[in-house]
């Protein structure tokens, strides 16, 4: 594995009393692109949000142990939470464009951390669309509503939308678990271009998308990090009992 | 199941296969009478209500249209019914003329008429406005209660014609022998009092609302919606007599303006009444934002003010217009605290610290003591009739304008 991007050490997190991380150590490389599956429930998704401090919206979460980024722990006390998002950017599952036109909604992530000056402006948000791989399908119409776009294009804006804040880490919760076939070809492509530039990591439902795109897999089970190693290790000749039979399908 | 349970629960279980025994049949429409009858009668409420506002209107406007008829001459009489002392209405007014400042045409028609109690006769007379004296005088004996005389209606001398040409003026003077119904003044008096009360409440209650809907934790939120929302079920004389009292005094003593009661005092209050209205509507608003927009903007690495203005804001304006309508409905049809609060002195003034007469106020001072049928009674219910136009006129604004081109505007094609 290349240098280390994120690192965990011992993290547990609760809500409230229960626990819904157990244990969590693990190392994820920069500009590679690390797969998270697992059942239902299982903490994928909580332990992705955790990475960027979105977990601290819901109330009574507390977290133990160690969540180092570059180095440097992020539920220290200093933190700048707000810079650390924009290091850290997140595309959700269910694409959230906010209602203003498509150049606006690219637009904003730049305008709040201070950019103004409106060429420059134009020049962020063409690169962010050119990057998602969306802007021929709306150089014509960026100052329509972005809520009139496909469910496709609307997931692909919002990674542009991430993208023009210019992070480091892009986390990805399942960004094509409600779109069609096609539309996900074309996130997934757009996750292999990406990982040139950014480190990606993404939970998925998807067992052959994680085969395809990642370099990486983690298996969560319960709560627990099961298993992490290179994603053909992992598909191919698993360590773990659990994981093999999670993979094969033989679950339950 | 074994063989004994399913015995045990013979019965239930017999209920159980008819059910799955039966056969659901689509060929034959049935008529489904329950369904029916609700439908229709939902429908029928609907629209029952639609028709009393609209017969609200056309009562109000049918009564002001004597005005209109500039043909004949109005020689109208009427009777006025001697008061009891215990009824004599100008007594608010006057108790509060007791302040620095003069009332003008308030004083006056308060030291001049009584209140008609006997409607229901008159109508007859005023149908039949060519009777002489004498048809007045039978009709009125009738009334043997109270001490009854005919006089010539206050506008008797008048014309229809100048009745309506002085409308366009300023000067509100009904009681009078020269009787001027300039409502110039009232309409820029309710117009001043909505614009401050808004320019106060509106700033005061989004941002109340949007510290409740995104900064406030839940047990913060739990103190300050219901406390705010409480303000809403204040009778408004309750905040009208806090003005009078404490609030004209004080702002006098912080502004030191020359005239005590006014339409900044009024308006104040006035928006102390409307405060919650705006607040509880912009809060729902903004907390039925979808929290995918607050979670994808923080994720942008947005600060959480940034977040509310620039995201949470915008996608809540439909919502946020119709809470300040609202406000400005509850404000434009504010009576008890116009009355009590701004002076009541008709005067085109645009200077915030002078006194104010609204158009809901004048109705509620002088509908009790206008002789009916008179020019001054057909004014008043103009006045109505322009109150509910107004309002219309807003919501349409509002429903062409900013639910069309405004958001279209903010939030792309």
């Amino acid at each position: 594995m290349s240098e280390n991007k994120i690192h965990t050490e011992n993290m547990f997190l609760y809500y409230s009393e229960k626990m819904a991380l157990n244990n969590i150590s693990i190392t994820i490389p920069e500009k590679k692109v690390t797969a998270f599956i697992g059942p239902s429930g299982c903490g994928k998704s909580t332990f992705l949000r955790s990475l960027n401090r979105m977990n601290d919206l819901i109330d009574g979460v507390r977290i133990d142990g160690k969540v180092m980024i570059d180095g440097v722990n992020i539920y220290d006390k200093n933190i700048d939470v707000v810079n650390l998002r924009k290091k850290v950017g997140m595309v959700f599952q269910k694409s959230n464009p906010f209602a203003k036109s498509i150049y606006e909604n690219v637009a904003y992530g730049p305008k709040i951390n201070g950019v103004n000056d409106k060429s420059h402006l134009d020049e962020i948000v063409e690169t962010a669309l050119k990057n998602a791989a969306i802007w021929e399908e709306v150089k014509d119409r960026l100052g329509d509503s972005a809520l009139g776009l496909s469910g496709g294009q609307q997931q692909r804006l919002c990674i542009a939308r991430t993208l023009a804040v210019n992070p480091e880490i892009v986390l990805m919760d399942e960004p094509a678990s409600a779109l069609d076939p096609l539309s996900t070809a074309k996130i997934e492509e757009l996750i292999v271009q990406l990982k040139e530039k950014y480190t990606i990591v993404i939970v998925t439902h998807n067992m052959q998308q994680a085969a395809r795109i990642s370099d990486n897999t983690a298996f969560f089970y319960l709560g627990e990090l099961i298993e992490h190693d290179k994603t053909k290790k992992i598909f191919t000749n698993p360590e773990k009992k659990q994981t093999e039979d999670y993979i094969t399908g033989r679950f339950g | 199941m074994t063989k004994k349970e399913k015995t045990g629960k013979k019965k239930k279980l017999s209920g159980l296969e008819k059910w799955q025994s039966e056969r659901i049949d689509i060929t034959q429409k049935r008529f489904r009478v329950g369904d029916y009858l609700a439908e229709k009668v939902i429908k029928g409420v609907a629209y029952l209500s639609i028709a009393i506002v609209f017969l609200i209107f056309v009562f109000v406007f049918r009564e002001s249209l004597p005005i209109f008829n500039t043909s004949k001459p109005a020689t109208e009489t009427a009777v006025v019914g001697k008061q009891d002392s215990q009824e004599t209405y100008g007594a608010v007014t006057d108790n509060t003329s007791t302040t620095q400042e003069s009332y003008g045409s308030v004083a006056d028609s308060s030291s001049k008429t009584n209140v008609q109690e006997t409607y229901g006769e008159v109508t007859d007379q005023t149908a039949s406005q060519e009777q002489n004296i004498l048809a007045g005088d039978s009709a009125s004996s009738k009334n043997s209660s109270s001490d009854t005389y005919t006089v010539s209606a206050g506008s008797g001398s008048d014309d229809n014609r100048t009745a309506l040409k002085s409308m366009a003026t300023k000067e509100w003077v009904p009681v009078s022998a020269n009787p001027r119904y300039g409502l110039l003044a009232l309409i820029l008096g309710t117009i001043k009092i909505t614009f401050i009360s808004l320019l106060f409440a509106a700033p005061l209650s989004i941002l109340a609302a949007i510290y409740v809907s995104v900064f406030a934790n839940k047990r913060m939120k739990e103190i300050i919606k219901p406390t705010i929302e409480l303000l809403a079920g204040f009778p408004s004389v309750v905040i009208g007599f806090f003005a009078l009292m404490v609030l004209a005094t004080f702002l006098q003593s912080v502004f030191h303006y020359e005239t005590r009661l006014n339409s900044f005092v009024g308006g104040i209050a006035m928006g102390i009444a409307a405060i919650p209205i705006i607040f509880t509507i912009t809060e729902d608003a903004l907390t039925a934002v979808p929290k995918s927009f607050y979670e994808a903007s923080l994720a942008l690495g947005a600060s959480k003010w940034q977040t509310a203005f620039f995201v949470i804001l915008p996608a809540a304006t439909p919502g946020i217009f119709a809470a300040i309508l609202l406000g400005i409905g509850r404000v434009f049809g504010e009576t008890m605290i116009a009355l009590m609060a701004t002076g009541n002195a008709a005067q085109m003034d645009l200077n915030p610290f002078a006194s104010v007469r609204t158009l809901a106020a004048t109705i509620g001072a002088e509908m009790a003591e206008v002789v009916f049928g008179d020019t001054h009674y057909n004014v008043l219910f103009l006045i109505g009739s322009l109150l509910f136009i107004f309002t219309f006129v807003i919501n349409a604004v509002a429903e062409f304008y900013v639910k069309g081109k405004l958001m279209k505007r903010i939030q792309g094609k």
